[in-house]
């Protein structure tokens, strides 16, 4: 078998170190979770020479081994647990040469850890217009390490650092600061009661909450000869220990880092004074969602017509194909539509995660979160709920995990708790096809239709019900906790192609696999459900047809005898024993058996429409005709009508409507309460609204 | 009344005095807010919050309240 060293990447967030791993390893990687955990682990192989191959871990930035997220848990998890089938043989701390002296205190910690490792330093194309020029021979003595000046973005410096790697016995395992010298009797005590262990993992032990498998605080607790002491003296020590590593790295880079600020050239000052400008900087900030939204609505309208339409002759094909039987119609009145209610989203996902991670790389994500934070504040919100809001017009899942670096425990409930409100992509399936429906085809101005203002009143709609209800929580949750808020503003970058279409593959990749198999049962359960019957009435549907039928075309009788198979299938019944509940929102039972399937997901929805719709006619349509051909059999109209398509298009913004979103928020809420308030809430709130809407405008 | 990152302003320098206060979470001194090291501010929010400094290099934004919890002294 061939060599495999174990390489952990760590490193501050934005010091591009997702960048020097997507360099390493190409498309070479896979994104999981954490065993029992929702932080994403991300990990690759990358090929260092012949027969030799690294296996690299992107740990999530951290800024420092005292954490204080779940994703920073993870690093220090990971490095005081020799055992774990991920310890790194060879730790690789990115840092970015604008920053250095901030991204060396995490180095001094890591190398504390005695473990081998190289220091990357990334962005080495900026020095010269920073007018930065280092010493490396002085810094890779003093600080005990070997370092590798690489530049993700011009793709330099890559080989020396597989080399580095490749040849990592070599690296010193020794601490290059002695950081805990500031208090020698405490730790000497320390080290006395535990001869076998290092110092510095006991004191991280000591101060931070992990799980450190054989070693617990527990252990030192109870141990006679050393007490712990209170925890506000724990924090001074932690921050003289602090102190001791900065003046370290001070007295270093005095020596191995020169700027001349004469050479310093920036357009972040010129930037920043725009962007977080205290009109122009909203001013551009609204600019860019409404271009989000136009993207959405707008840009993937082609290709997911060209979806739609290739899945429907897909269909046709197949039936044509191959040979009539139960089989075959599974195939084509199941899976096929079905599949179609999954692919038809990838379009608008793509968009969505192209301009989250285009404003995330470039830096732009901090200034929003700075803008807002004000004012989120007011609705018992945080400027860092921008992001998660933000991102939740795509998917309230990664919305959710998003909330983890909210240190506030109220503001980030409430966000977790407000997130299912905005207008997530699962939602746009349902929202297009509807308005396509039942909202007039014409403009108003110049450049906006009705159309697109309806479904941009809705996302405005999810957005500020989200802000409302926050407003509400705060008033109503009472949980008191301490409210600190740092945000690092990083510099301005133009984002890397390579990153930004990485990230858009993988998440669509997860959003789809995700949800599709979901869908994909869905439709084959409900499919079997219209397929057969529990009674003759089903089986014997065209006897019964004929007989009392006779002056029927052949055409009109087989559309009567499908939609009275469907009626007396199981569905069928499922679907009448609900419709007393719905019909007062102006639904009939096929809406209604769409609404419950969408409790496993809302694209669900059309997806079951186009099922059971499908079963029911022979020609193959695309879905959008299917539906506006449907009338309501009590009124004569058409079932898709402006009352009751309001009414449903309020309902879907209300309801909570998605299993994956409850299970991540009990996950990361760490109990049933939160994710059951949210689904009974939301659900009695989308039933009123939706009835009050039906009730006034039908 | 004692001058604090929050009476600064828009491009004012300062350098930090003590730091005593238990508020002041471990994290903003590991982004190189300690004693000593100059800081400079930026910019501000409407309503003068959060603030947008620069710390011993490091580009960072708080709050009102944790930044009238840090002592300068203006140079």
């Amino acid at each position: 078998m061939a060599k495999q060293i174990k390489v952990s990447l760590i490193g501050n967030p934005n010091t591009g170190k997702t960048s020097v791993f997507n360099l390493l390893t190409g498309l070479n990687q896979q994104v999981g979770n954490y065993p029992g955990i929702t932080v994403e682990k991300k990990e690759g192989i990358c090929k260092l020479s012949r027969g030799v191959k690294a296996h690299i871990l992107d740990l999530p930035g951290t800024y420092s081994l005292n954490a204080s997220s779940l994703d920073e848990n993870v690093v220090i998890e990971l490095l005081l647990n020799k055992k774990d089938k991920d310890f790194p043989d060879v730790a690789v701390v990115v840092s970015d040469v604008e920053n250095l002296k901030r991204n060396l205190l995490l180095f001094t910690q890591i190398k504390d850890l005695e473990i081998p490792t190289i220091l990357v330093i990334n962005m080495a194309d900026r020095m010269n217009r920073k007018g930065i020029t280092l010493d490396i021979p002085l810094l890779e003595k003093e600080l005990n390490t070997k370092i590798s000046l690489v530049s993700a973005r011009k793709n330099e410096g890559i080989d020396e650092l597989k080399k580095l790697i490749e040849s990592y016995t070599s690296l010193p395992k020794t601490p290059c600061v002695d950081a805990l010298s500031f208090a020698p009797d405490y730790f000497d005590r320390l080290k006395k009661a535990f001869p076998n262990q290092s110092v510095y993992k006991l004191w991280l032990v000591i101060t931070q909450d992990v799980n450190f498998r054989k070693f617990s605080k527990q252990d030192i607790t109870i141990t006679p000869d050393f007490k712990i002491k209170s925890e506000s003296e724990l924090k001074r020590l932690q921050q003289k220990e602090t102190i001791k590593r900065y003046q370290f790295i001070n007295d270093v880079l005095k020596r191995g880092l020169v700027t001349d600020e004469k050479a310093a050239t920036g357009m972040r000052a010129k930037l920043d004074r725009v962007l977080t400008h205290k009109f122009w900087g909203y001013f551009i900030f609204f600019g860019i969602l409404l271009l989000i939204f136009q993207a959405i609505y707008d840009w993937s309208s082609y290709p997911m017509d060209m979806i739609d339409e290739a899945f429907a002759w897909l269909s046709e094909t197949t039936k044509s194909v191959l040979p009539a039987g139960p089989f075959v119609d599974l195939i084509t009145e199941g899976i096929i539509p079905g599949l179609g209610g999954i692919v038809i989203f990838i379009p608008q996902i793509a968009f969505l995660f192209l301009f989250i991670s285009i404003l995330e790389e470039s830096g732009y994500m901090s200034r929003v979160v700075f803008l807002m934070d004000r004012i989120m504040r007011r609705f018992g919100l945080s400027g860092k709920s921008v992001v998660p809001l933000v991102s939740g017009t795509a998917c309230a899942i990664p919305a959710v995990m998003a909330t983890r670096n909210i240190e506030n425990w109220k503001e980030r409930l409430i966000t977790i708790l407000v997130v299912p409100f905005t207008t997530c992509a699962a939602r746009l399936p349902v929202y297009l096809i509807i308005i396509a429906l039942v909202i007039p085809d014409e403009k108003v101005g110049w450049i906006f239709s009705y159309q697109s203002l309806t479904l941009m009143f809705l996302y405005f709609l999810g957005f500020g019900t989200a802000v409302g209800a926050a407003w509400i929580l705060n008033k109503i949750l009472k949980i008191k906790s301490k409210s600190y808020f740092v945000i690092e503003m990083p510099g301005y970058k133009v984002p890397l192609f390579k990153n930004v279409v990485i990230n858009v593959v993988e998440k669509t990749k997860a959003f789809v696999f995700g949800a599709g198999k979901i869908i994909l049962a869905i439709s084959v359960i409900l499919w079997v459900l219209a397929s057969f019957g529990p009674n003759e009435n089903f089986s014997n549907a065209e006897e019964i047809i004929t007989s009392t039928n006779n002056d029927l075309s052949q055409e009109e009788l087989d559309n009567e005898i499908s939609s009275y198979k469907l009626e007396h299938s199981f569905i069928g019944y499922a679907g009448k024993a609900i419709e007393p509940i719905v019909a007062p929102l102006g639904y009939d039972w096929k809406i209604g058996i769409g609404i419950i399937s969408s409790f496993a997901a809302r694209e669900v929805f059309v997806g079951t429409l186009a099922t059971i719709y499908s079963v029911g006619s022979d020609e193959e349509e695309t879905i959008k005709n299917r539906m506006a051909a449907e009338v309501n059999q009590k009124t004569g109209k058409p079932l898709f009508n402006l009352a009751s398509g309001i009414s449903l298009l309020l309902f879907y913004a209300f309801a909570m409507q998605c299993m994956s979103t409850l299970a991540i928020v009990k996950r990361e809420t760490n109990s049933w309460k939160w994710p059951m308030v949210q689904l009974v809430f939301m659900s009695i709130l989308a039933y009123a609204i939706a009835l009050i809407a039906y009730q006034v405008l039908k | 009344m004692k001058t604090t990152i929050a009476s600064l302003k828009r491009g004012q320098r300062a350098l930090i005095k003590e730091i005593t206060s238990d508020i002041i979470p471990l994290k903003l001194l590991e982004m190189g807010c300690l004693p000593g090291n100059e800081v400079e501010l930026l910019q501000t929010a409407p309503f003068q919050c959060p603030i947008y400094l620069t710390i011993n290099g490091s580009h960072l934004a708080i709050r009102k309240e944790i930044a009238a919890q840090i002592e300068v002294q203006i140079i």
